[in-house]
């Protein structure tokens, strides 16, 4: 079992690249623990800046620095990031264009038993409305490690989630195929599949492991990692629709304006098929840890493949 | 140099056609904060169209974006851009001149409109150039009803946390905001005690639309170090007519013919007597 969480992965690979890169800055809002930013702040004085419980400062500083050069990195709880400095993100970073990357640390339900308030299941629906912003939510650390890189090439404002804990791999680091803004197919069984399973983030792992159950029950299920939310794959969705009889989405989001929204929408116009979304529910979700949370509401393996046996 | 005080009648008159042309415009405030604009880019700031990708220029962000109307006319003034395009598009159908700042025009750096934006991003650009050790100087201009936006405080508290002497913000205090008096809405009277206790050096312009005045005051700030400065500029609002003058409800306002002829009339006046001063 992995134990490297994907938020730990990104601190790695900006300690890497900020030797180098000296425009490099991290800014976190009182938050450099939980983002796993330690030992960056502690190697790299310099470049990281300290905002406070300060969400919309430390949006808007960012947005300031990006102005003038830097490469602004900002780490907050996804919770606070995408709703409390959501219009700093949206005129700061998106309208402005200001080379600000939002790192949404703990996102989803990570927080589990803390509540609502620590929970950032609107993330998708709120950030992918705001023109010129990209929203990214990587599946495993190997998959976190490709974005952050190709991230760092670009100097475009873009959200990134992860979550808190530590996920198992679906890739592994020999074999971890990454196109930026190109969903990754991560199980592809045969021309005549019965099914596309779309996913994102920590739903990526359950929908892998669903395939492997109904292919055992004799069904061909596609996966497909849609880590690129916003720029959506859209071709990838048509061409794996057409290949197949039904989908179904799953994300760690409430149920609108996320992934299965946004498939469905594509899905819809231009090959219809039946669209079945997972997400959480509308309402506060039930109090435990995430993976007690998914377990009650069916986000998992089990869930998946009974809603595909369910389909036929 | 070029008769400043004279300069910020004649480009008032400029904001009245715009606001005009355009059919709307934030004007009363447009009024009362083109003397500190003048100051900034005509006397103070290192900014101009040949050097505006330099990095060494000065920063500015217009934090009260309502009052773009006054800054688009000190920006073609200075060259950014025709005069005469912005008063014919401003606001207009498929214009770039919209009611608010954007940086796809030239001499713009940031987009604003939203209230409390513009001095945590002054803060950024501030901290960048104590990063990079530029000497450039940032500046930003805050309307006093802004004020109420808690998010200017957090820029408040960071700016003088990192002892950033290189920012300094103006306040442009004319006491009028939408729903009328700055007191009965939200009052903000000890200004000097608020951004003092912020850890800010503040300078209290009595005339906040007296040119040589706030020169002095950019002057105190540029001396001042390891603490951020701020400006409070006691202005008029709708300065220039009696029309306009300190009334609320020409926050926004768009003048009939008769009031349009009296206000300009008033305006040259004051361009006229400044000239042959």
């Amino acid at each position: 079992m992995n134990k490297i969480p994907n938020r730990q992965v990104i601190c790695e690979v900006l300690m890497e690249k900020a030797k180098e890169d000296k425009e490099i800055v991290v800014l976190c809002s009182d938050s450099r623990g939980s983002a796993s930013l330690t030992p960056y702040a502690d190697a790299f004085p310099e470049q990281f800046v300290e905002i406070g419980i300060a969400e919309q400062n430390l949006v808007s500083i960012s947005a300031g620095l990006a102005k003038c050069g830097k490469k602004s990195y900002a780490a907050s709880p996804a919770c606070f990031l995408s709703t409390r400095s959501y219009e700093q993100c949206k005129v700061d970073v998106a309208y402005s264009n200001t080379n600000v990357k939002l790192i949404g640390i703990s996102g989803g339900i990570s927080y589990g038993a803390l509540g609502m308030s620590h929970h950032s299941a609107q993330d998708i629906a709120a950030l992918s409305a705001i023109p010129n912003m990209r929203v990214y939510i990587p599946s495993d650390r190997h998959q976190t490690r490709k974005l952050i890189e190709h991230l760092l090439l670009d100097e475009k404002p873009a959200y990134i989630r992860v979550g808190r804990n530590a996920v198992e791999d679906v890739y592994s680091e020999e074999n971890c195929p990454f196109e930026m803004d190109k969903a990754t197919i991560v199980n592809n069984p045969s021309d005549q599949a019965d099914v596309a399973i779309i996913a994102c983030g920590e739903m990526v792992k359950p929908a892998q492991d669903a395939a492997g159950i109904l292919e055992k029950e004799g069904i061909c299920a596609i996966v497909i990692d849609m880590y690129c939310v916003k720029p959506l794959d859209t071709k990838t969705i048509v061409d794996t629709a057409n290949r197949v009889n039904a989908i179904v989405t799953i994300e760690e989001h409430a149920p609108f304006g996320g992934l299965g929204s946004m498939v469905s929408q594509v899905v819809a116009s231009n090959c219809p098929k039946k669209v079945i979304n997972l997400a959480l529910p509308d309402e506060p979700v039930i109090t435990g840890t995430s993976i007690e949370v998914f377990d009650y509401y069916g986000l998992n393996a089990e869930g998946i493949a009974k809603t595909v046996r369910e389909l036929s | 140099m070029e008769n400043l005080k004279a300069l910020s009648f004649e480009l008032r008159k400029n904001v009245i056609d715009m606001i005009v042309e355009g059919k709307g415009g934030h004007i009363g405030g447009d009024m009362s904060v083109m003397d500190a604009l003048v100051t900034l880019y005509f006397s103070q700031m290192n900014i101009r169209p040949e050097n505006q990708e330099d990095e060494d220029r000065d920063r500015f962000v217009m934090s009260k974006g309502h009052s773009v109307e006054s800054l688009y006319a000190v920006l073609a003034k200075k060259g950014f851009f025709p005069m005469e395009e912005v008063i014919a598009n401003f606001s207009k159908f498929g214009s770039k001149y919209i009611g608010h700042p954007n940086n796809k025009l030239p001499g713009i750096e940031m987009n604003s409109g939203s209230l409390g934006h513009g001095l945590p991003v002054c803060v950024g650009m501030a901290l960048a150039g104590k990063m990079n050790h530029r000497n450039y100087r940032v500046y930003t201009i805050m309307g006093d009803g802004e004020l109420a936006e808690g998010s200017v405080w957090e820029g408040a508290m960071a700016a003088s946390h990192y002892k950033l002497d290189n920012l300094c913000a103006v306040v442009d205090r004319n006491r009028l905001q939408i729903s009328g008096n700055t007191e009965n809405v939200m009052s903000h009277d000890s200004q000097i005690e608020r951004w003092s206790s912020f850890g800010w050096h503040v300078i209290n312009v009595e005339n906040g639309n007296d040119i040589d005045a706030l020169n002095q005051a950019f002057e105190e700030a540029k001396k001042t170090k390891n603490q951020p400065s701020v400006i409070i500029a006691n202005t008029i609002k709708g300065f220039g007519s009696s029309v306009m003058e300190n009334k609320a409800n020409w926050h926004h306002k768009v003048p009939t013919q008769e009031e349009y002829t009296q206000i300009m009339k008033d305006l040259e006046a004051r361009r006229e007597a400044y000239l042959h001063e």
